[in-house]
């Protein structure tokens, strides 16, 4: 069922008006019956995925609680008998079995994830290995991925170590916990919740909140519109550029980049504004994951403010780990000692990055387009770091920093980058992103910029005037934004201001969303040839 | 006082929402006045006085080929046709269902060249021949009958769904008629006087497989029951349009169906001598459909047929009808007019 | 304490950590940064820093991050 289905919005409309008609106490098995629904639409076979994840996890969890407080138990019993010695060792041996718990549930849930994703993926590569020996290939699973493995993997991840950690406390009914795994909004493209903030309102009980549903409301109003307006009609001339890597070079490459820039953020920005914004009519706060991101003044800056759930996930959960881990530590002591200690320093942060970077790239896509996507990211990151001393110097010297035409070059500049890295998961291959990439350098047919070819792609100059509309409307959103949401500023004008916003908001969506199959004359005309 | 405002505020804020999404409906449904008007056939038969003698169901093949006026004129028969542009079978039943509604006929005529098609075909005809039912559970079975895949009946209950990109195409007849349309058909005939001979007629290619589908079988069952519950006689036809091709095949399928039902069943395509059909003159697209001059020939004759061989009666007599019927007929010669001086032809 | 300061002020000598509050929410320490300041820490506190340590409370100030060694040392 996707957003802009008309399913999705009986579905919602139907739920949410049970929600509130319904005593409190029903609102969360609700939402758990829904996100089964949401889910069984699907394909009613793959909800056996996300239940033997959420199931797994919750006990795991509950293991792992239960074994903590016995622990603690233990301890104040017999605080006055053991000694320190003897509480440490407890102590040691107790945090073992927990870790039992959580590997053992951790290799089994991303095992699936492996499986079901990585594996044809792995298979490709591994068989050109063997083809090119000259023996015969493995043949490919037949296995369909399940909605949102991705997400909701991490999500029920990243509870489990939680959990471990000691942040968050096991929750014991399977029923909420699976509810937490399976939260419908976040399902199909996040937000990657932690189960410490959405547990926190996900189980209600909500009382009807008129300011709170209507913000709700106006939140997935304007999701739609970078959606349905913005995202799915600029979406014909991306796929007509990227679809034809020989014909499209050059300046169309450069426009491709473009495109696909703004693309990516209205469909992915707008998609979770619709999921907050449901979230939100339910009574329910769910993380932001953008923070004006292509505001943004560098690449690391970016990826602050970009998908935000997912980058922390990675860092707090794969980075921290992995670049504290005592091997590492280890590994900083020999680098220190070899390479002197300001090289030594930094190797393992660097190796730490390289596999959260490799890692990220892999999440998107079971490909190399996205691996290579992940790779350049890193690259790109380290090289600023280590030039990072430069720039203080070029800053000192000339004292541009902070100067507004500095800040809107350095932001410009962040954009462009973002423009040519975003690309690497849009061609069919590696080969095709390299081509389009260098033709921008080497085929110079910058006219098509503007004797008319552009009315080519899939777009008319109406197209394009729309387009242009919808993007002064998402910049002017976000420079409003930075001094507060804009919603409240909206709600603090009188009635007939607001009525006549969201309304006409509505109908921008209903004239000029890209839905439905679209109106031509000539279909109509009658020819039975 | 707070309560009072907020309720006026709701109220008055639906109103603004309900008249302005209705007249944007209106606005951007197409009107169907010139150019393609097959759209606007359908929903022209509400405005009739409903006591036809003779239904026609069908596609182009009964509204481009038989003119009521002449039926009238020459037999005293009261028709109409309820025809549109590739009108699938399964429509041509429910607008049937839709009719019997209204008025019973003594005779329904079907013309049985849509049984090649078991399911609809196109988007844009489903539209044209839906969108003019008026609301009634005949029309939301009619929908549910020809919805292709990707489909929405919520497209149907609301068109501006369907239409909301036609902002951007509006002419000036969708102002004009905003609220109420003309009339483009004459008791739903489509006229053209024009002549294009047909030349070259290709045959058909050899199909795969020549018998018709389930579901078109289906459909011409329930028609014939319906007719019988009804008591209403079916008579199934086949028009003389060279093209599409009609195959000997599909015509053996018809004439045995006809007969293990006992219906008559009348292809024009062999009754070439006796209506007088001349293919050089009576056809405007080469074969595919009549002309007037066709079309009145064909009408002729199966006026005379219907005279024999049904119970129906020469109604000239009756006043209101034959007053109604001289507002029509005027109206039909004007166009003729027209169209003589438009095509810049001698009137015969 | 000055230990640690001195920690700090290496990676960036810019920052004044003694009334910075919001080192973490302000974005003045980075991922990377808090991985060779917990590098540097356990080199010279005997003290291991984890994962789940790392969380903005225990970073956002240098008053802070003094407590959670101090904390982590009574416990070791």
């Amino acid at each position: 069922m996707l957003f802009t289905s008309y399913e999705f919005f009986g579905f919602t409309a139907a739920l949410v008006l049970l929600y509130y008609l319904l005593p409190k106490r029903c609102q969360w098995p609700l939402l758990l019956g829904a996100s089964c629904l949401f889910y069984m639409a699907a394909g009613p076979r793959y909800i056996l995925y996300i239940l033997f994840t959420a199931l797994t996890t919750w006990f795991a969890g509950v293991r792992m609680g239960r074994n903590a407080q016995n622990a603690a138990a233990f301890l104040k019993e017999h605080k006055e008998e053991l000694s320190k010695e003897e509480k440490k060792r407890y102590k040691e041996g107790r945090k073992r079995v927990r870790r039992r718990w959580l590997v053992g549930c951790l290799v089994l849930n991303m095992g699936i994830l492996a499986v079901v994703k990585y594996a044809n993926f792995f298979i490709t590569n591994l068989n050109s290995l063997l083809t090119a020996g000259g023996g015969r290939g493995l043949s490919f699973l037949n296995l369909a991925l399940p909605l949102g493995i991705s997400f909701y993997t991490f999500q029920a991840v990243g509870y489990l170590v939680d959990v471990y950690r000691g942040t968050v406390k096991a929750e014991e009914n399977p029923f909420k916990f699976t509810l937490f795994v399976s939260f419908f909004p976040q399902l199909i493209q996040g937000p990657i919740s932690r189960f410490g903030e959405l547990g926190e309102t996900l189980y209600g009980p909500h009382d009807f909140d008129r300011k709170q549903v209507c913000f709700g409301l106006q939140r997935m109003l304007w999701g739609y519109f970078k959606k349905l307006v913005v995202a799915d009609r600029i979406l014909a001339a991306v796929m007509t550029i990227i679809g034809d890597v020989e014909t499209y070079q050059g300046a169309y490459a450069a426009v491709g980049m473009l495109f696909y820039t703004i693309q990516l953020y209205a469909d992915f920005t707008g998609g979770i504004d619709v999921t907050i914004g449901l979230a939100q009519t339910l009574g329910i706060s769910v993380r932001e994951n953008f923070n004006r991101p292509y505001f943004s003044k560098s690449l690391k800056e970016y990826w602050r403010r970009w998908h935000i759930s997912m980058c922390s996930w990675f860092r707090d959960y794969l980075f921290y780990p992995l670049s504290t881990s005592k091997a590492m530590q280890k590994f900083t002591k020999f680098t220190r000692k070899h390479l002197g200690d300001k090289v030594g320093r930094r190797l393992p942060v660097y190796v730490s990055s390289f596999v959260v970077w490799f890692s990220t790239g892999l999440w998107h896509g079971a490909s190399w387009n996205f691996i290579v996507w992940g790779l350049l990211n890193y690259v790109v990151l380290m090289v600023s770091e280590e030039l990072e001393p430069l720039y203080a110097g070029f800053h000192r010297r000339f004292s541009v920093e902070g100067k507004f035409w500095y800040r809107l070059f350095q932001v410009g500049r962040t954009f462009v980058l973002i423009c040519v890295l975003n690309i690497f998961d849009c061609y069919a291959s590696l080969g095709e992103t390299v081509k389009a990439i260098g033709s921008v350098f080497t085929v110079h047919n910058w006219k098509v910029l503007w004797d008319g070819s552009l009315l080519a792609l899939g777009l008319t100059g109406l197209d394009y005037g729309i387009l242009a509309g919808g993007c002064l409307m998402m910049l002017g959103v976000s420079l409003v934004q930075r001094g507060g949401s804009v919603r409240e500023k909206i709600s603090a004008k009188p009635y007939w201001v607001k009525f006549a916003v969201w309304y006409g908001l509505f109908l921008a969506v209903l004239l000029m969303g890209a839905y439905g199959v679209g109106y031509d004359a000539s279909q109509f005309i009658y020819n039975r040839f | 006082m707070k309560k009072k405002k907020t309720a006026f505020r709701v109220l008055a804020s639906a109103l603004v929402v309900v008249v302005t999404l209705g007249l944007l409906q209106r606005l951007v449904v197409p009107k169907y006045v010139d150019g393609i008007v097959e759209g606007a056939f359908v929903a022209e038969y509400y405005k009739e006085v409903k006591d036809h003698d003779v239904i026609f169901v069908g596609d182009c093949e009964v509204y481009e080929n038989f003119s009521p006026a002449v039926l009238w004129q020459e037999f005293g028969i009261n028709s109409y046709i309820r025809g549109s542009a590739e009108q699938y079978i399964f429509q041509s039943y429910y607008l049937l269902e839709d009719a019997f509604r209204y008025e019973k006929p003594e005779v329904v005529v079907f013309n049985i060249q849509s049984l090649q098609f078991s399911e609809a075909q196109s988007e844009a005809y489903n539209r044209m021949s839906l969108e003019g039912m008026k609301w009634s559970s005949t029309k939301v079975k009619a929908i549910f009958a020809s919805m292709k895949e990707g489909e929405h009946f919520l497209d149907y209950l609301f068109p501006i769904l369907r239409y909301h990109t036609r902002w951007s195409q509006l002419e000036s007849t969708d102002v004009e008629y905003l609220f109420e349309t003309k009339s483009v058909s004459f008791n739903g005939y489509y006229m053209r006087v024009d002549v294009k001979a047909a030349e070259n007629v290709p045959t058909g290619k050899p199909l795969a497989d020549y018998s018709f589908g389930e579901n078109a079988w289906k459909y011409l069952d329930m028609m014939v029951e319906l007719c019988e519950k009804e008591g209403v006689e079916l008579v199934l036809i086949k028009a003389p349009s060279l093209y599409p091709y009609w195959y000997p095949q599909w015509e053996e399928q018809v004439e045995e169906y006809a007969r293990e039902k006992g219906l008559p069943y009348i292809n024009f395509l062999e009754l070439q001598e006796e209506t007088g059909i001349d293919y050089t003159t009576d056809t405007y697209d080469g074969g595919l459909h009549m002309n007037l001059s066709g079309a009145e020939k064909l009408s002729r004759w199966l006026g005379s047929w219907l005279m024999e061989n049904a119970s129906l009666t020469d109604r000239r007599g009756e006043e209101d009808l034959s007053a109604r019927w001289e507002e029509k007929l005027a109206a039909y010669e004007a166009e003729k007019e027209r169209q003589y001086a438009f095509y810049g032809m001698e009137k015969p | 304490m000055e230990e640690l300061l001195e920690i700090l002020r290496d990676m960036h000598p810019d920052v004044d950590f003694e009334s910075e509050e919001h080192l973490i929410d302000n974005g003045i320490l980075d991922s990377l940064d808090i991985v060779s300041l917990i590098s540097e820490i356990s080199e010279n506190f005997d003290v291991t820093i984890t994962a789940k340590d790392i969380v903005p409370e225990n970073f956002n100030s240098a008053q802070a991050l003094y407590e959670l060694v101090r904390r982590l040392e009574d416990e070791g």
